[in-house]
């Protein structure tokens, strides 16, 4: 009892037993850093199984045919999703011609103007819009675009997915103008610089490796978006490319797929799936490395 | 602060040519200006000559308004928000501030360096050189005027040696004070009339204040050189003139060698001897 006592004092008082309550911190720190580690290896895990398992179930299904041949009825085997990886490019395509200017438009104006009562309150709504779950955003594109005009159209999914992207590519254009230092601002206005070229070829120019960056996160985040699409691209079995028609779209295709009775199918979702993913990591990969400027890192 | 720092300028010697005031041309002058940040006053009521081809440097302790003072004379102080002047800053006679007058050529005919150096991270060496000379005309100058007035100004500022092999390569690849000079080049390649200097040295070593000093003294007569530093050695190594500021007035204006030797008000004479500040 006795012992276990003086014990306890000597880790409170360090001064009097060091290289006890040294080895009882270290300890401790030894203990912190496994459990963060631990968790940071759970917070990758999901990857690597979904690559495993993705890997396993649906590489034996993509062939060549995979890319470039159209779906089959049911009972006839092979097949392809020509028609819903056009529809997803022509998705992409749309939301990106509409979201990326209106998204780097407003978060330019949010970065010049941070302090005006209207750019809080856009930044707020801004927030709210990116947490808004996306069914909702599909179920207010098909009241808006799709209800009226009694069709269903691959504009009406383009632009589902924009109002998915403005907020995120918003926000972070936003960023990365406010991490351009205000000394370069000042710089360029004392050289007799307006203001509109200080913001284009000083502040713009320099934050534009992160801009391009945002705007690939938010291309791969969307790219995959299926809720947004169930009411407003629709899907599609046939080729189409047209903007007031239906269309198929990756993510739409490999949910009709999974859900069908047939194994064909399975296996063609199984596939789907991981040509989506693999997709949405090569356009992580590339703004990962669209960080890096001509000049190394804009920000140091 | 010891009043007998060992000079580490031995090139430069304290300016002798004779600067008597009254015969000389301001190229600018300050009458009784007031510079706010909202409701504080930060220059109290200053009237100050600037005179043409001389350099002239302001010193006072920390937020005594020189700075802002500065930044009056080419119109950054309205830049921030909530900022407002009073008065009038004449450039060869007329009023910068007078309405009709666009900040934005003001600036270019007055130029300004920072603290900081701040070089445009996105450009090279020679683009940062001429993106002033590049904003200011109304059709883009050619390539071969570019490299021309590039050259020119990075051997007025002393770094064209240091740099011509490199002309393409990013401008953050210099040292600190390679790129304080980059930037004194930069504000050169505009061919302005008056050259603002915000403690430009603050921010670097010893090698390399000694070299952005060397050019400050060389630039005198072809261009008028305002200077803040907090450095009064600095002040007496490289100015004709020196304006002591506190508490946002001018207390008082001399040439150099008098200033740091007869002063004539008591409290300049309390600071350079290092009682405050």
């Amino acid at each position: 009892m006795n012992t276990r006592m003086s014990a306890r004092m000597s880790t409170r008082m360090s001064t009097r037993a060091p290289r006890r309550s040294v080895r009882a911190r270290r300890a401790r720190s030894a203990v912190m850093i496994t459990l963060t580690v631990v968790a940071a290896l759970l917070a990758t895990l999901p990857l690597i199984f979904i690559l495993a398992l993705l890997l396993t179930q649906g590489a034996s299904s993509l062939n060549w045919a995979f890319f470039t041949a159209m779906p089959r009825p049911v009972g006839e085997s092979g097949g392809g999703m020509a028609n819903a990886l056009a529809g997803t490019v022509m998705l992409i395509t749309i939301a990106s011609a509409l979201g990326l200017p209106v998204g780097i438009g407003a978060g330019m104006y949010l970065a010049e103007h941070r302090g005006g009562r209207l750019a809080s309150v856009v930044r707020f709504l801004s927030d709210v819009l990116n947490g808004l779950p996306s069914i909702v955003v599909g179920i207010f594109a098909w009241q808006f675009l799709v209800r009226p005009v009694h069709r269903f159209s691959a504009l009406a999914g383009g632009i589902a997915l924009a109002v998915m992207m403005i907020p995120l590519v918003t926000r972070t254009t936003e960023e990365m103008i406010r991490l351009v230092p205000d000394a370069l601002r000042e710089a360029a206005l004392a050289l007799g610089y307006p203001r509109w070229r200080t913001s284009l070829t000083v502040v713009l120019r320099t934050a534009l490796p992160g801009i391009v960056t945002g705007a690939l996160v938010a291309v791969a985040r969307i790219a995959g978006e299926t809720a947004p699409l169930l009411f407003t691209a629709f899907g599609n079995q046939f080729w189409s490319t047209s903007l007031t028609q239906p269309i198929s779209a990756l993510p739409l295709q490999i949910f009709s797929y999974a859900i069908s009775p047939y194994d064909e199918w399975h296996a063609l979702a199984w596939a789907g799936a991981l040509v989506l993913l693999a997709l949405v990591l090569v356009i992580s990969l590339v703004a990962k490395f669209a960080t890096r400027s001509r000049f190394g890192s804009a920000n140091d | 602060m010891p009043t007998t720092e060992p000079r580490t300028l031995t090139t430069v010697a304290a300016p002798t040519v004779a600067n008597g005031a009254a015969d000389a041309q301001p190229l600018v002058s300050v009458r009784a200006l007031d510079a706010y940040f909202g409701a504080t006053r930060a220059v109290r009521d200053v009237s100050v000559d600037f005179v043409e081809g001389q350099v002239t440097a302001i010193i006072g302790p920390s937020g005594c308004g020189k700075s802002t003072l500065l930044r009056c004379l080419n119109r950054m102080h309205e830049t921030i928000a909530g900022a407002r002047t009073e008065g009038e800053v004449l450039l060869d006679g007329k009023d910068i501030y007078a309405r009709g007058v666009n900040p934005i050529a003001v600036r270019r005919r007055i130029g300004m360096v920072f603290q900081r150096p701040t070089p445009f991270p996105t450009m090279s060496i020679r683009d940062n050189v001429v993106a002033g000379f590049r904003a200011a005309g109304h059709t883009a100058p050619s390539r071969a005027e570019q490299d021309q007035i590039a050259e020119w100004a990075l051997r007025r500022s002393a770094l064209w040696d240091e740099v011509k092999d490199r002309l393409r390569e990013s401008a953050m690849a210099l040292s600190g004070g390679q790129q304080q000079r980059l930037c004194i080049a930069r504000a050169l390649a505009t061919r302005p009339r008056v050259l603002l200097l915000d403690e430009p040295t603050a921010s670097l070593d010893p090698l390399s204040t000694q070299k952005v000093e060397e050019l400050v003294y060389e630039l005198r007569g072809d261009v008028t050189v305002v200077i803040v530093t907090h450095n009064m050695q600095q002040a007496a190594r490289v100015s004709d003139r020196t304006a002591f500021m506190l508490l946002g007035e001018l207390v008082e204006v001399a040439p150099t060698t008098r200033m740091f030797t007869s002063p004539a008000d008591a409290r300049t004479e309390a600071y350079i001897t290092g009682r405050f500040g």
